[in-house]
């Protein structure tokens, strides 16, 4: 028969066991902060050199001109937007990588695959969403969009990673349906909801499992 | 006292048996790789005791083909997940008793 210290160890491993295989724990919080960072640097950029110092008011202007004009405008921002999003991958890929193998654990796992495709359907299919919203001038709801897609990604992610993420995607959602409310504002959702949350959630995440 | 152990079962009774049943009750499938990575044993030690809780009927293998390659995942049986979650309650009575 087994003793009472064996039984104790054997729980805490199965614990660890279930909790290990079914929840992706390389997630670092400093992918978090530079997510926030390059979404700010991205906002500004757009802000000054895309939009002219917000003196092409990207909203109602946009209708006003007709659709050749705002052409290569529009490929602009798209570019900016995709620059963010791909750097922010690499960044959060880089510091995963890094932490799983400081860890002593594999990146790659059926836990991070599952994690990788519950959180690509719902932000591919907002991706395909907000490009034809942009073509079809629906300018306003471009940056709810973002933010709505992305809130969900985060909380279909959320179950096979730390519960935070769920949290974060809920806040996002939030912010996203808030800036859709308040229209010709979406650069300051933009840099609060990408930038602002990113980064208080990564600094957060980074205290309570990293320093 | 008795009463207490008999739901201790003894087809759980190894650390890899324990390791795959955890990884299966939380997860519906697993592939042998993996289960390999995550509970970090040999390929042989691994195989002997997915034979082991196979032929008890605790857990089921599907093989199927990734392309050319074979690829055998397993599954927890409805009885498989009984059975270790009565084992996990003995476990945790025991402690309690003690």
């Amino acid at each position: 028969m087994k003793s009472d210290t064996n039984s104790v160890e054997d729980l805490k491993a199965i614990r660890k066991i279930m909790e290990e295989s079914s929840r992706f724990l390389s997630l670092s919080g400093l992918s978090g902060v530079f997510a926030g960072v390059t979404a700010i640097a991205g906002a500004l950029f757009a802000y000054f050199f895309i939009l002219d110092n917000g003196s092409i008011h990207y909203d109602e202007y946009f209708r006003s001109l007709p659709a050749e004009e705002t052409f290569s405008l529009r490929w602009q921002l798209i570019v900016d937007a995709a620059l963010v999003l791909v750097l922010s991958v690499l960044f959060s890929l880089y510091f995963s990588i890094k932490k799983a193998k400081k860890d002593g654990k594999k990146f790659w796992s059926p836990v991070s695959r599952r994690l990788l495709i519950n959180f690509l359907i719902p932000l591919v299919t907002g991706g395909i969403f907000i490009m034809v919203l942009m073509f079809q001038n629906h300018i306003q709801l471009i940056v709810p969009g973002f933010l709505i897609f992305y809130g969900l990604a985060l909380v279909s992610a959320g179950k096979f990673t730390f519960d935070e993420i769920f949290y974060l995607g809920i806040l996002e959602i939030i912010t996203g349906l808030v800036s859709a409310l308040v229209p010709g504002w979406g650069l300051l959702f933009w840099i609060f909801g990408f930038g602002i949350l990113h980064i208080i959630y990564g600094l957060a995440m980074f205290r309570k499992y990293e320093a | 006292m008795k009463d207490l152990i008999s739901n201790i079962n003894k087809v759980f009774e190894s650390r890899v048996r324990l390791g795959v049943m955890s990884v299966l009750m939380v997860n519906e499938t697993y592939d042998f790789n993996s289960l390999k990575e995550t509970l970090n044993v040999t390929d042989g030690n691994l195989a002997s005791h997915l034979k082991a809780l196979e032929e008890k009927g605790m857990i089921k293998v599907n093989k199927r083909f990734i392309g050319r390659k074979p690829n055998t995942s397993y599954s927890a049986t409805e009885t498989g997940m009984t059975e270790f979650r009565q084992h996990l309650k003995a476990l945790e009575n025991l402690i309690k008793e003690y």
